[in-house]
């Protein structure tokens, strides 16, 4: 049971999901943006810390949310830790293209596998909201926009 | 059908094309009516008919297929009175939908009537949109909103809400039935309380009408309000049955053509009755739908309808209840066939998603209630709807992708 559902559920996914990484609100975070999915009411809190060159220095989130957006969040704060903003606003973009189904040739260098993970995301239309709240939060959190819904 | 003895549960399943389809390879349980009815043949069939061979508009036209559908939609009409016992035809106004028959109510009795401190009574159980109408209303005349209070198993608190009512209250709006939890609340009493306080009451029997017999002489509710999807009919056609004292004195909702009784640049005079409240070409086939759909509930006849969703409300409760892991939100005394549940570790959106996968179509997410979310402190529930038509083996579907989708999070 459930065989197709495993390509969306990968054991990488539901570990993520269950034991997020950077689950914390950082004291030195000096950006933060709160994301809110008014489908189902997920919430998200993304903290940054940004060193003057635009070096992303600490990653971090809180919330609530489905497996996926739990996952997503979690990966995304390892993933952008250490990167630039310019670099985190393009795995982004790329990532966006993935989870719509928009782009298969999707290159975000050494962390394109993990997040080929969540590629699954795109024959589930209704969750692509789910993999990307968090993204979205932190692209706010960089514009110094502090809230930002799916809607 | 008429028979009491026998409720025929392959019969009905037969008069919904739908089940005779697969999901995802899986033969279908839709446990989703709460959110909208799945419709039988005869509906479909009247809707087919009434484009294909007597459609034109309704009111305007001395011809044949004019008058026609004027009868069909009048027709209609004379249905839904006699089917929630309203005094008179006048008292039955055609909506789009529960919403928008809430909101005429808000804006036209609300809005022609409220004073700054004047006071509106919500309850935590109502659906957004017996809530925001309210609040929009409140905020243009400077009338304030005042939440009668449940408890954790989600019953109404018939005294809590009592003590809310004063002379300030104007209005009272609480729903029939809880479209997240079940709960059905002691309507009645609300009534009579708010009518002892001098208000006006306003009832949403959207998650009702499904599951009861509606009886607006009994009831004594001003506004009653249900829509046409959720009872088998078509979208696009809602109820506002409205006392014709409070109808009368009523300024329109909406303006434009159908609503007049005479126009000038000067002076514009309204038709009288529901007319008044239907501006415009109305949900014509929409109406000889609904009209169809409750002859077709009454064929079954509600006794038989309400024993048969309570047993499998009794069942689906019983069975899920074992799980270890759910968390049954709302248990009511008195329940509409409607179960909201959560699972330790698994979030509502993956139970959806899982349990789609067996076949299952549930509701997950706030259910346009978070009051009540967040009053249970969870962001959202899985909720399995009940309707006539499902069976234990849904039951049964449920349950067991339920426990699939805790094995496979574990």
């Amino acid at each position: 049971m459930f065989d197709d559902l495993r390509e969306l559920y990968q054991e990488v996914i539901l570990d993520h999901s269950k034991r997020p990484r950077n689950f914390r609100h950082p004291e030195d975070a000096n950006h933060e943006a709160h994301g809110y999915n008014p489908l189902c009411g997920d919430t998200v809190n993304v903290y940054l810390k940004m060193g003057h060159n635009g070096l992303i220095e600490d990653a971090a989130f809180e919330g609530k949310g489905c497996a996926i957006s739990l996952a997503s969040a979690s990966m995304m704060t390892e993933i952008i830790k250490g990167r630039t903003e310019d670099e985190a606003r393009k795995i982004f973009d790329g990532f966006k293209k993935l989870v719509t189904g928009e782009e298969n040739d999707f290159d975000a260098g050494e962390d394109t596998e993990r997040l080929m993970m969540l590629a699954g995301v795109k024959d589930f239309p209704m969750r692509v909201k789910c993999a990307t709240l968090a993204w979205h939060a932190m692209a706010s959190a960089m514009d110094e926009k502090p809230e930002i819904t799916t809607e | 059908m008429n028979d009491m003895t026998t409720f025929d549960i392959e019969k009905i399943r037969r008069d919904f094309p739908i089940f005779g389809r697969e999901v995802h390879g899986k033969p279908l349980a839709f446990l989703d009516s709460g959110a909208s009815a799945q419709k039988p043949t005869v509906v479909l069939e009247a809707i087919q008919k009434a484009y294909s061979e007597t459609y034109a508009n309704v009111h305007r036209g001395v011809y044949y297929l004019s008058q026609t559908s004027t009868e069909l939609y009048e027709g209609a009409r004379e249905i839904v009175r006699a089917h929630i016992n309203a005094a008179s035809l006048d008292e039955v106004i055609f909506t789009k939908n529960a919403t928008e028959s809430i909101n005429l109510v808000a804006n036209s009795y609300g809005g022609s009537t409220l004073k700054p401190g004047d006071e509106i009574v919500l309850s935590t159980l109502e659906h957004h949109s017996n809530i925001v109408p309210w609040q929009l209303i409140a905020e243009k005349t400077g009338a304030v909103i005042k939440v009668a209070p449940i408890d954790e198993q989600g019953e109404f608190l018939l005294d809590a809400y009592r003590e809310l009512l004063g002379p300030k209250t104007k209005i009272v709006a609480i729903t029939h039935v809880s479209n997240s939890i079940g709960t059905i609340t002691p309507v009645r009493e609300i009534i009579d309380a708010a009518h002892d306080a001098g208000a006006v009451v306003l009832i949403d029997g959207s998650q009702a009408a499904p599951h009861m017999k509606l009886d607006m002489q009994t009831l004594g509710a001003d506004f009653y309000v249900f829509t046409g999807h959720k009872v088998f009919g078509p979208t696009g056609i809602g109820v506002l049955y409205g006392k014709a004292d409070l109808l009368d004195r009523m300024p329109p909702f909406l303006g434009g053509g159908d609503m007049i009784n005479r126009v000038t640049f000067e002076k514009t005079t309204y038709a009288k009755g529901h007319a008044k409240f239907e501006a415009g070409t109305p949900p014509i086939v929409q109406a000889i739908g609904l009209g169809v759909a409750i002859n077709y509930i009454n064929g079954i006849g509600f006794e038989r309808i309400g024993a048969h969703e309570q047993s499998l409300l009794a069942y689906a409760t019983e069975r899920l209840s074992q799980i270890n892991s759910v968390r049954i939100i709302g248990q009511a005394e008195h329940k509409a066939a409607i179960i909201s549940f959560t699972m330790e570790g698994v979030h509502p959106h993956d139970i959806g998603t899982f349990v789609d996968h067996a076949g299952v179509a549930i509701r997950v997410g706030h259910h346009c209630c978070q009051p009540l979310m967040d009053y249970f402190d969870v962001a959202a529930t899985a909720r399995a709807s009940f309707a006539l038509y499902n069976n234990r083996a849904d039951v049964d579907a449920l349950v067991t992708a339920v426990r699939d989708t805790q094995e496979f999070f574990s």
